[in-house]
């Protein structure tokens, strides 16, 4: 964060924590990651449910997104099974939210008159939450750094106000801005005193050896099925008790598991679409009871709002 | 005469969006002048990513003067009407003038203000924008009516001469202020009239022609390219997308580890320019060299380096993953590939892709040992086909799904396959679109044929044809290449046999079941009728098979008609050579359809036609059959009368009885030999002798026996004009 008189190219936590100043200063609340396994940050509750409905929700967080089909056995320089997304929901969305977004890659190092910043268009869909919206990838000299997202639907459900998310992978602009060309070289964290520095490989290297071959080999695919199975019943049985909150949980968990029975190469083209519809329908159903749970205070507090 | 000028800027417009966005701004633009009488001349359309901007010319301070008259009701009518009368003109009982008893309103309107006018329009075709999505943004989005844009509307400027025109819409109001290039210039910058709106943005890194900037674009990269002593391949559409994207275009050019020219170059090309949207080029050996184009979007510091090295990072990136892709590939052999499309689902009712490719193997094969296909080999067709698309299930298709074909055939020649089969994968989908090649290898030709066959029957099989607009499985296309492939090879092939193979294929390997069937009389076929009860007497079908034959067919007619009607061919006379029946060679059909459409551009033709209607007339009023049941080459039975022989005959009675004797067999005879011209010729023989027996003889004589023995000429006459068309469907 020093804006010393030699610039210091970030380390990765730095990144993170520069991007957690940045936000904080503009109102954002700085969340913790959902301790949960979610294929992105949009899985989070904070953007999935807190989308919805129309109190104001400035929130930024980091959030660790397993993808298993990404693995390779830590042999790929630049996929992953496991990653770190940083995520922005700003509702609604702010008039200068562009503005605001080229100064948080300012901050962390990117000279927009000696990089190449374009917005390109990339229409965001995500068919298991029943979400789309609309917006761009955001490229820095030709590389792929933010999604970013005007919120059109969640959960089958109109977003009023629409929020603006922005999701940047971390990974991929620490390697820019650390101008390596393999992830785990990326410096972790910097050499303090007689403290070496620690590499991402130092990190994440063994797990991402380790997880490849369970997501792939090892993983038992009945207790995955049953897992699955279990967690949309459990869904389904939070959304009749009530607690909205709890049943979108099993709605991410019945999500990774398929994610998982993908990867284990059990799921045929034709069941694949019939187990993201099932997912889906957890999804929306949660967000259907959390609309519920909520919408008696909401249009008390916003006379005049309408689902 | 005063000029406007309008900016609607917005946050970044999809590159693809913009000349729609263009065209939809000048359409509404003129929608709304004209419905308050201003004519727009001349308009200027521009765009970049963040604005549409409009100027139009020489525009009238004021609209003109308009008088309206309304008719009222009459002056003796009840009050009630009076009133309702009054209360839509707005005006009182003494302002109307009673004309013979009837009430009119004469409503003077005058001229309003241009800028007025404007004031009004721009919210109007904002609200009124079709974009192919839209989207809400920002606090007002929490009401459901709030204002739709592409991407939020961010700033208007409307200037009339060098007036505001003030208006409002979305909270957004219009001034003289926009914005610069968003990294040059990010201040506001403002605008005095239509007449330095370009120059000022010039001033501030936005070149806001997009034509300017497509040809700085063209030109930039063509010369970025040769510096280097490089050629660029040209590509229009990156010219046109990279335009898009950018206020101020830079082209860098930048290279690339040359190792990674092992891979494909089509495979390179493509992950440059559908991932990146960067230009390839080609060195002095007209070869992919390992350099790329691409567009920057600011003048940079260090003059693009930085840019340049960062593009090229991403590039080696996608391009290390088709390398991996391609050895990766290339470790399983193609038939090992193809195993595993038993796994992938061709169509629910259709079975896998192997199904397909089963029956693609027995029909390619097929094609080739009934010598349909000349010089090919059934072996290799068979080979060739099994392995067609194998490379469906490799990785580098996955990831690039427009490389099926051409993959297969890199692969196939990698492991050492004859090069016929390679060539034969590598184009067994095309031709894929008008001004694709036709292949015209025998292998390739007998794979692609059996391919699109079967996709065509298959689909017929299971009655999902298309319908209307909607032609999900291309059938359209695959009937049109079937055509295309026929036609340039000269392959003289039994369409029925071939479609009846192809059709009991298809049903072995789906679940086509009878309830598929369907009433025979529903969806009559629009040819010849007498065609379907010859498919099935002459082919031994069943009734449902016929069915399902005739309507591929059908189809097939269809798309011939369309198909030759672009190059000429008059669809009315392909119409009456099917219409015989009987004919499903194709090769052989566009002849006598050609030399038909010749011979009809000639007056004998045209008067051949003429004599061919009036007979036609004359039999139908007697009730006499035109030509019979089932027409053949020969013309068929005429009625006895015509004996020679006959008492009552006169000289021009006589003459057409000869002509007809020797033209008939000459037709004939031309026809079985595909002579079609000769076959018109003889036609033409007729033409001189018809018109004298029209001019020289009564047919409705008043001796019964004269009037029956001239009755069977007309007969015979139609009949010998059947054995060549069916001149009934001719039109004119």
């Amino acid at each position: 964060m020093t804006e010393g008189a030699e610039k210091k190219v970030l380390s990765f936590q730095d990144m993170i924590l520069t991007l957690h100043a940045y936000w904080s200063a503009r109102g954002c609340a700085i969340l913790q990651p959902y301790d949960m396994r979610v294929g992105a940050g949009t899985f989070h509750p904070a953007t999935t449910l807190r989308s919805l409905g129309p109190e104001p929700w400035n929130v930024a967080y980091v959030q660790p997104s397993r993808r298993p089909t990404d693995g390779r056995y830590g042999e790929n320089p630049n996929r992953l099974q496991h990653y770190y997304q940083y995520q922005v929901i700003l509702k609604p969305s702010p008039a200068d939210l562009q503005e605001q977004y080229l100064g948080s890659l300012a901050a962390i190092g990117i000279d927009p008159l000696l990089h190449d910043i374009r917005f390109v268009e990339d229409d965001w869909e995500s068919p298991t939450l029943g979400a789309w919206g609309l917006g761009w990838e955001v490229w820095c000299d030709g590389m792929e750094v933010t999604q970013f997202t005007y919120f059109q639907q969640m959960g089958g459900f109109d977003c009023k106000p629409v929020a603006g998310e922005l999701t940047y992978g971390l990974e991929r602009l620490a390697m820019y801005i650390q101008n390596v060309d393999n992830v785990y070289d990326l410096r972790f964290s910097d050499a303090v005193g007689d403290v070496a520095a620690v590499s991402y490989g130092d990190v994440f290297l063994e797990n991402e050896r380790q997880f490849s071959k369970w997501n792939f080999e090892v993983a038992d695919t009945d207790t995955l099925f049953a897992g699955f199975k279990a967690a949309e019943e459990e869904c389904k049985r939070a959304i009749d008790a009530g607690v909205p909150l709890a049943a979108y949980d099993q709605a991410i968990e019945a999500s990774h598991l398929f994610n998982l029975l993908q990867a284990r190469g059990v799921i045929s083209v034709q069941e694949r679409a019939n187990y993201m519809a099932r997912v889906r329908d957890l999804a929306k159903g949660s967000c259907k009871a959390w609309i519920d749970s909520q919408s008696e205070r909401w249009t008390a507090k916003y006379p005049g709002w309408t689902l | 005469m005063t000029d406007f000028l309008l900016e609607l800027r917005s946050e970044e417009i999809p590159a693809r969006m913009q000349a729609g966005a263009r065209a939809e701004l000048e359409k509404l633009f003129r929608a709304q002048l004209s419905a308050a009488g201003l004519e727009a001349g001349d308009l200027t359309v521009w765009s970049t990513p963040r604005r549409l901007a409009l100027i139009a010319r020489d525009l009238p301070q004021a609209t003109a003067a308009v008088s309206e008259e309304l008719k009222g009701p009459r002056s003796s009518a009840p009050p009630q009407a009076l009133e309702g009368f009054l209360r839509k003109t707005g005006l009182t009982q003494d302002q109307l003038e009673d004309r013979d008893g009837v009430y009119f309103a004469v409503i003077d309107k005058p001229g309003r203000a241009t800028a007025e006018v404007l004031a009004e329009a721009i919210p109007a075709i904002v609200r009124a924008f079709a974009w192919p999505k839209s989207m809400r943004w920002g606090k007002d989005s929490a009401s459901s009516e709030s204002l739709r844009w592409v991407r939020p509307l961010s700033g208007i400027v409307a200037i009339f001469g060098e007036e505001l025109v003030p208006c409002e819409i979305g909270g957004i109001a219009s001034g003289f202020a926009t914005r610069g290039h968003r990294f040059h210039c990010p201040g506001e910058i403002t605008i005095g009239s239509a007449a330095d709106y370009a120059e000022k943005l010039r001033a501030c890194h936005v070149i806001v022609d997009h034509e300017e900037r497509q040809a700085i674009i063209r030109d930039g990269a063509a010369k970025a390219a040769a510096d280097a002593g490089l050629s660029l391949v040209e590509d229009e559409g990156l010219v046109i997308e990279n335009a898009g994207l950018t206020e101020w275009p830079v082209p860098l050019l930048g290279r690339f580890d040359e190792a990674f020219l092992e891979v494909p170059p089509e495979v390179i090309q493509l992950t440059a320019r559908v991932n990146q949207k960067y230009f390839v080029v080609n060195g002095a050996d007209g070869k992919l060299a390992n350099g790329f184009v691409c567009t920057a979007n600011i003048d940079a510091k260090d003059g693009g380096a930085e840019i340049v090295a960062g593009n090229r990072k991403v590039l080696a990136a996608r391009l290390s993953d088709a390398r991996f892709f391609w050895e990766q590939d290339r470790k399983t052999k193609l038939a090992d590939h193809a195993k595993k499309l038993d796994r992938i689902t061709f169509h629910e009712k259709l079975g896998t892709v192997a199904d397909k490719v089963e029956r693609v193997a027995k029909l390619a094969e097929w094609l080739a040992s009934e010598g349909i296909v000349p010089n090919c080999d059934p072996a290799l067709a068979r080979q060739a086909a099994e392995l067609a698309k194998a490379d469906l299930v490799t990785e580098m298709v996955g990831e690039f799904p427009e490389l099926q074909g051409l993959m297969g055939g890199y692969y196939a020649r990698a492991e050492g396959l004859p090069d016929a089969v390679a060539d034969a994968i590598r184009d067994h989908y095309k031709p894929v679109g008008q001004g694709d090649d036709v292949p015209t290898a025998p292998v390739t030709v007998a794979v692609a044929l059996a391919d699109k066959l079967d996709t065509l029957t298959s689909f017929f099989a299971i009655r999902l044809p298309p319908t209307g607009s909607k032609d999900p499985f291309a059938l359209r296309r695959a009937a049109l290449a079937s055509l295309s492939t026929i036609q340039s090879s000269n392959l003289r092939l039994p369409l029925t046999k071939l479609l009846s193979i192809a059709v009991r294929l298809a049903k072995e390997s789906s679940q086509v079941t009878a309830s598929n069937r369907h009433a025979l009389e529903s969806g009559a076929p629009v040819l010849g009728s007498p065609s379907l009860t010859v498919l099935v007497a002459r082919n031994g079908f069943d009734e449902e098979l016929a069915q399902e034959v005739w309507d591929v067919l059908d189809f097939f007619a269809d798309r011939l008609k369309v198909q030759q009607r672009e190059a000429g061919v008059r669809h009315d006379l392909i119409d009456a050579v099917f219409a015989l029946g009987g004919e499903d060679d194709l090769v052989r059909l566009l002849a006598r359809v050609k030399a038909l459409q010749a011979f009809m551009a000639t007056e004998d033709g045209a008067n051949l036609l003429a004599g061919y209607k009036r007979a036609a007339n004359i039999l139908k009023q007697a009730d006499i059959a035109v030509a019979p049941a089932e027409a053949g080459a020969g013309g068929g039975s005429a009625p006895t009368t015509t004996a020679p022989a006959f008492a009552g005959a006169t000289d021009v009675d006589r003459v057409l009885l000869a002509a007809l004797d020797a033209a008939e067999p000459a037709a004939a005879a031309a026809v079985t030999e595909e002579r079609f011209t000769d076959a018109m010729a003889a036609l033409a023989s007729l033409r001189a002798p018809i018109d004298a027996f029209f001019e020289g003889v009564m047919v409705n004589d008043p001796d019964e026996a004269v009037r029956a023995y001239r009755l069977g000429l007309l007969a015979r006459f139609t009949g010998a004009v059947h054995g060549v068309a069916d001149f009934s469907k001719i039109e004119g």
